[in-house]
């Protein structure tokens, strides 16, 4: 499904998550990459070594978790844009999540925007709570989100005001 | 007359990575190509590329010329000039604009001319509105112009889904990207990033025909069976002006095949394509091929081919053996490893075979 539609199923996604208890105690990283490709920026991208692809370029990227602090510096290295953060502990009821963003105009702080599911559909109101748009992140915008803490780890894009196409 | 010891026809990556490498071994290069711009493909890439950290993964295309000119003042530049005649004698015609016609006699030449888009047979595909997605990249990335307003993808490679996100961003609607094979061919992080914007892409699919008077108006596509035929009943109708196809590349072998370089058909590499030894040197002692053309591949194959060509016309020249040893068997092992996985299995297949053909094309063809 996932190799014919581009949409990675519940099975998929699921596998990519940590342990209940990391999920409980702090930010993580979860990389959404599942293909044995010739790629590794995100290795070099971690300030904490957290991520390794190791000598053989094609590597499916690995999380050693104890080292990741959810900081999202990966997120706009990722060439993929298959990279996102899950704070499921932002605030009662409610997760935060970083996504990769790199199509104008970009959201804007404190405005509410549809979430999206990983096949564009539209989930639950999301508001946009931070915007990082740094030189080194060379255009790629990561927005920080708070969703319903049902929907942090279905989440995966916006639409602003109801446009197509994720705009 | 102009003489060198190295031409290098393309300024792609191939190219500028040959032209490099050789003049870092001291030897004097003369670089064309016929943009007016270096980079080939590379100056329509927006997004940021796939590969390894020492390749330059991560940084986006356009940007990725500027580094790799980075030490090539040794090298002699000229850009808007085509190669046009390559000949036994070892002279090649060349034109700088429209009508500045020259001779260059090089001592070896590489040629890193890159790849040509293939095109799709179907009713209506003459209509004002089907571009090949190269096309709709140089309007859009290069010149700023919208090629439509509703665009049908034809194809899920690799080019296909990443032209389907740039028009996105252009904030043109996709409506659909189609392909026939059961897969998609592109790498999937890439399709999920489309995936998520809500863009459907259907596999098992093909374009039937393009409609339209005067331009396209909209495009019949229906589901393909396990023969690949259309599936009677399936047929939809999309409203699109624009029908893209991205239906896959082939080597541009033009002045190679001019002068006789043996060839062989191996469609995992693009089709025709120029027979070549482990340092990328053709049938023609002279003639060393790199990057797309050598075989259709990607950017870090490309940059990783040229060093190896140029290092090893330069060796052949008389430069420095031991340093250009180390060139050459770092080269031989990065592309090793940056083909050693699934998605590098058809090009594995596609140089076995080329290799394992050698033999009998050199006995056996002329
Ligand atoms: C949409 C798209 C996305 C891509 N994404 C990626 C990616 O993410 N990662 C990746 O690694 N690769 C990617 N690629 C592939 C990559 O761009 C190519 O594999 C690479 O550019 C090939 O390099 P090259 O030097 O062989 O050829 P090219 O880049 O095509 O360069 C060939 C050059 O030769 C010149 N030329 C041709 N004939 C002549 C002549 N007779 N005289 C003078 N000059 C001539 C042309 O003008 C051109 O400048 C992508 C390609 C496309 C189309
Ligand atoms: S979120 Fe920060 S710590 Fe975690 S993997 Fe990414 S860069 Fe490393
Ligand atoms: S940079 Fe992104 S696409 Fe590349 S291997 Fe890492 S997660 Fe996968």
């Amino acid at each position: 499904m996932l190799k014919s539609s581009g949409i990675a199923q519940k099975s998929d996604w699921e596998a990519k998550l940590p342990d209940v208890n990391r999920r409980k105690s702090g930010p993580y990283v979860v990389i959404e990459c599942y293909q044995k490709i010739p790629c590794n920026p995100c290795e070099g991208a971690c300030p904490n070594k957290a991520v390794t692809i190791g000598e053989d370029i094609n590597t499916i990227p690995c999380v050693e978790y104890g080292r990741c602090n959810g900081c999202g510096i990966c997120i706009s290295r990722c060439p993929g844009l298959a990279i996102f953060v899950v704070d499921e502990g932002f605030c009662p009821g409610f997760g935060k999540i970083l996504i990769p963003w790199e199509y104008l105009p970009l959201p804007t702080k404190g405005s509410v925007v549809a979430g999206v599911g990983r096949d564009g559909k539209e989930l639950c109101p999301a508001e946009v709570v931070e915007v990082r748009i740094a030189k080194n992140q060379d255009r790629t915008a990561v927005i920080g989100l708070k969703v319903p803490l049902d929907f942090v780890n279905q989440v995966r894009g916006i639409k602003l005001g109801g446009e197509e196409n994720g705009r | 007359m102009v003489e060198t010891q190295l031409l290098v026809v393309g300024g792609g990556p191939a190219g500028l990575a040959a032209a490099s490498a050789a003049a870092s071994l001291g030897i004097e290069v003369l670089l064309a190509d016929e943009g007016l711009k270096l980079g080939g493909q590379l100056v329509k890439q927006t997004h940021k590329f796939f590969g390894s950290r020492e390749h330059h993964a991560g940084v986006r295309g356009i940007d990725i010329p500027n580094l790799l000119l980075e030490n090539q003042d040794k090298v002699n530049i000229m850009s808007n000039t085509t190669i046009i005649g390559c000949y036994e004698d070892g002279v090649l015609t060349a034109v700088t604009g429209e009508d500045q016609y020259f001779k260059i006699k090089p001592q070896r030449v590489v040629f890193a001319t890159g790849a040509s888009e293939k095109f799709l047979s179907f009713p209506g595909n003459d209509l004002p509105g089907v571009y090949g997605a190269g096309a709709v990249q140089t309007l859009m990335n290069q010149y700023g112009v919208v090629p439509g307003k509703r665009v049908l993808m034809i194809g899920a490679g690799n080019i296909g889904i990443i032209v389907s996100y740039q028009l996105l961003q252009a904030g043109i609607h996709v409506a659909a990207v189609v392909e026939a094979a059961p897969n998609i061919g592109a790498y999937l992080v890439h399709a999920s990033k489309l995936a998520r914007a809500g863009v459907p892409i259907l596999t098992r699919h093909t374009i039937v025909e393009a409609k339209g008077t005067d331009s396209v108006q909209s495009a019949v596509i229906a589901q393909l069976d396990e023969k690949w035929q259309v599936i009677p009943g399936t047929e939809k109708e999309l409203e699109v002006d624009v029908v893209c196809l991205a239906v896959g590349l082939s080597p541009v072998l033009d002045l190679l095949s001019q002068i006789g370089c043996r060839r062989k058909y191996i469609p995992e590499l693009g089709g025709d394509v120029p027979f070549r030894d482990k340092q990328l040197k053709t049938s023609i002692d002279w003639i060393y091929v790199a990057g797309d053309t050598a075989g259709v591949e990607e950017a870090s194959a490309a940059m990783v081919e040229g060093r190896l060509a140029g290092a090893a016309a330069a060796a052949q020249l008389g430069a420095d053996s031991t340093e250009a040893g180390k060139i050459i068997a770092s080269c031989q092992a990065s592309l090793d490893s940056l083909r050693r996985g699934p998605v590098g299995a058809k090009i594995r297949a596609g140089i076995a075979k080329l290799e394992g053909g050698c033999c009998k094309c050199l006995n056996h063809q002329a």
